[in-house]
């Protein structure tokens, strides 16, 4: 059913369409956290930068991945599930969500569609002006090697491509996951207390997994933050070879698929016990 | 086969509870205690194609508990229910395609975007055609005298104006029925006329059958040819105005204006329901012809009028008699 199919499809991305419309109003928050960004971007880079000059071993990664891993961080760090929609948080407080339930669409996907957009309207935003100054302005102002450097190929840049699409994917599958708990909680701000301290370590947003101690590393690989900043990131600079990258984008998109199941189970859960705030 | 059936529908809520103050909010940390609460205790009735259809009751009574199962949104805990030969819940996705809903209190629209956009939105989550929609849109423009309003964010609408856009939201999908939850809640006279001669018109021209709840009894009497009473989860009655009056709006009310003040006789004075200067209202239950004769012979009367108890009297009434009978 090719057009019931497109038809479907029509009302997820009017969905995804308005709500970039409206994220796109708030250009003074953009505006700041566009300077947060590279403000911490700095940092981090005089702060790792020290380290590795005084370095006694040979690090795990070479500094040009460093700088590749940490702007890419700072650029999409909008991306990270460490916090929920607060519109969808509004309809569980207000009893909106009965109206959610009004569409004939699939809560899930209806969902998915609303933290998509959530997501990527304000990165994409941010990133811009991100972008430019690395690539350019640091050049510029007599500081190359801080600079972002280019994909260590244009297949790692393709397969980077591929394994940042599911990491957006990763991204609103445990976003939505938050808003789920609203069933249970009403209020998430607890919980995205919570994700807030977990999501920026463990995806390797502070710092680059590969430099926490050995003991660690087996635990690190295999927990789904991973794939968030640290798969694609090191697909960019060739930290993981070409031939590890379809395993690695594999690793990513099982924990998507695990994310959804379960997300989507608890809403079937949830459906038959909801109670309607305010009457 | 009726369009709406509802057979022995009951709904518990289960609740948290916790002793007040601080030391019951620490209690709760630990041991939660839980209350059931029937919000529906085996509701049935049945609506046919094309009806108009009040649903009164005091608040908490389960009329919007009600509203939701029918709309697929909340699963009953037991009982049968069908509407357009589905059950709601089940085929949740089918069914809201089919039915509008309007709660009063709250907007279905997009806070920060132009009502037009809310709609054009509305049309591509329902999947309606293009022509299909741009005919009912400007119909319901029309009838709602919203063309003024299309350009401007939902945020800046009085209250009114937004139940009026929110009312042709709801009906862009051109449903066959629409439940109505309070719809005229808070509405100054102007907009409460205006949206129940919307209403009025949808169910006559257009057949769409239409279950609504309301405290405003005028639109009850305005409107409905048959009444829903609820109360404490429970079905009271089930008919027209005209039953509830026989039932329980007994007798009539005598509204006496004075020549000039005077005092009013004791076996008089307790069927006075109000009383103001010169104007006197009595309740009176039986055998008003002669108590009319008293009345003239009694007191130097200026003007008399006679009248049906209004409705939130007879209401009010059947809910404290139903309560003692509990």
């Amino acid at each position: 059913m090719p057009s019931l199919t497109t038809a479907l499809l029509r009302s997820y991305t009017a969905v995804v369409a308005a709500r970039f419309r409206l994220l796109l109003q708030y250009r003074a928050a953009a505006l700041a956290g566009v300077a947060t960004q590279i403000f911490w971007g700095c940092i981090k880079l005089m702060v790792l930068g020290a380290f590795y000059a005084a370095a006694v071993t040979t690090p795990p990664m070479t500094f040009t991945a460093i700088v590749a891993y940490v702007w890419l961080g700072q650029v999409l760090i909008g991306l990270l599930p460490w916090n929920h929609d607060p519109e969808l948080q509004e309809l569980f407080t207000s009893g909106g969500v009965a109206y959610e339930l009004l569409r004939p669409l699939d809560l899930y996907w209806f969902w998915f569609a609303r933290t998509l957009a959530f997501r990527t309207a304000p990165t994409l935003l941010r990133m811009v002006p991100g972008i430019i100054f690395a690539t350019l302005i640091l050049p510029l102002i007599g500081l190359p090697e801080w600079a972002l450097p280019a994909p260590a190929s244009m297949t790692h840049g393709l397969m980077f491509a591929l394994s940042f699409t599911v990491t957006v994917m990763l991204s609103c599958a445990i976003t939505i996951l938050i808003t789920i708990s609203m069933f249970w909680l009403i209020e998430a701000r607890g919980l995205s207390t919570f994700m807030y301290g977990v999501v920026p370590v463990f995806s390797g947003m502070i710092v680059p997994l590969p430099l926490f101690p050995d003991w660690m590393q087996p635990f690190l690989q295999y927990q789904p933050f991973r794939g968030l900043c640290d798969v694609p990131f090191r697909i960019y600079s060739g930290d993981i070879p070409l031939s590890m990258a379809g395993q690695e984008i594999a690793f990513q998109f099982v924990w998507v698929v695990i994310l959804i199941l379960f997300g989507y189970g608890l809403i079937a859960r949830a459906r038959v016990r909801l109670v309607v705030q305010g009457g | 086969m009726p369009q709406i059936l509802v057979e022995g529908i009951s709904k518990t809520f289960r609740v948290a509870e916790r002793n007040p103050g601080f030391l019951g909010a620490f209690g709760g940390l630990f041991h939660r205690r839980h209350r059931s609460i029937d919000a529906l205790r085996d509701v049935s009735f049945s609506i046919d194609e094309g009806e108009l259809v009040g649903y009164i009751g005091p608040n908490g009574a389960g009329k919007s508990t009600t509203i939701k199962i029918l709309s697929g949104i909340l699963v009953p805990s037991s009982g049968r229910c069908e509407v357009d030969g589905r059950v709601p819940w089940k085929e949740r996705r089918e069914h809201v395609a089919s039915i509008g809903v309007v709660f009063g209190q709250r907007t279905q629209l997009w806070w920060d975007l132009p009502v037009i956009e809310s709609y054009d939105l509305l049309r591509d989550i329902y999947r309606v055609p293009h022509s299909r929609y741009e005919h009912t849109r400007d119909e319901l423009i029309e009838m709602l005298d919203l063309g003024s309003l299309l350009d401007i964010p939902v945020r800046q609408l009085s209250l009114g104006q937004r139940v009026r856009c929110d009312i042709a939201a709801a009906l862009l999908h051109e449903p066959s029925i629409l439940f109505l939850d309070e719809p005229t809640i808070g509405l100054d006279a102007v907009s409460q006329l205006s949206v129940r001669a919307f209403i009025k018109q949808l169910s006559r021209d257009h057949k769409v059958t239409v279950l609504l709840t309301t405290h405003n009894l005028d639109d009850i009497e305005a409107l409905c040819d048959r009444i829903l009473v609820l109360s404490d989860g429970q079905l009271l009655m089930d008919g027209s105005i005209a039953e509830l009056r026989d039932r329980y709006g007994d007798g009539r009310y005598v509204a006496v204006e004075l020549e000039s003040f005077a005092a009013v006789a004791p076996e008089h004075e307790e069927r006075i329901v109000e009383r103001s200067d010169s104007h006197i209202l009595f309740s009176v239950a039986s055998d008003v012809p002669k108590f009319i004769d008293d009345v003239l012979s009694n007191y130097p009367v200026k003007d008399l009028l006679v009248t049906h108890p209004p409705i939130e009297r007879v209401v009010a009434t059947m809910y404290q008699a139903e309560r003692i009978e509990h």
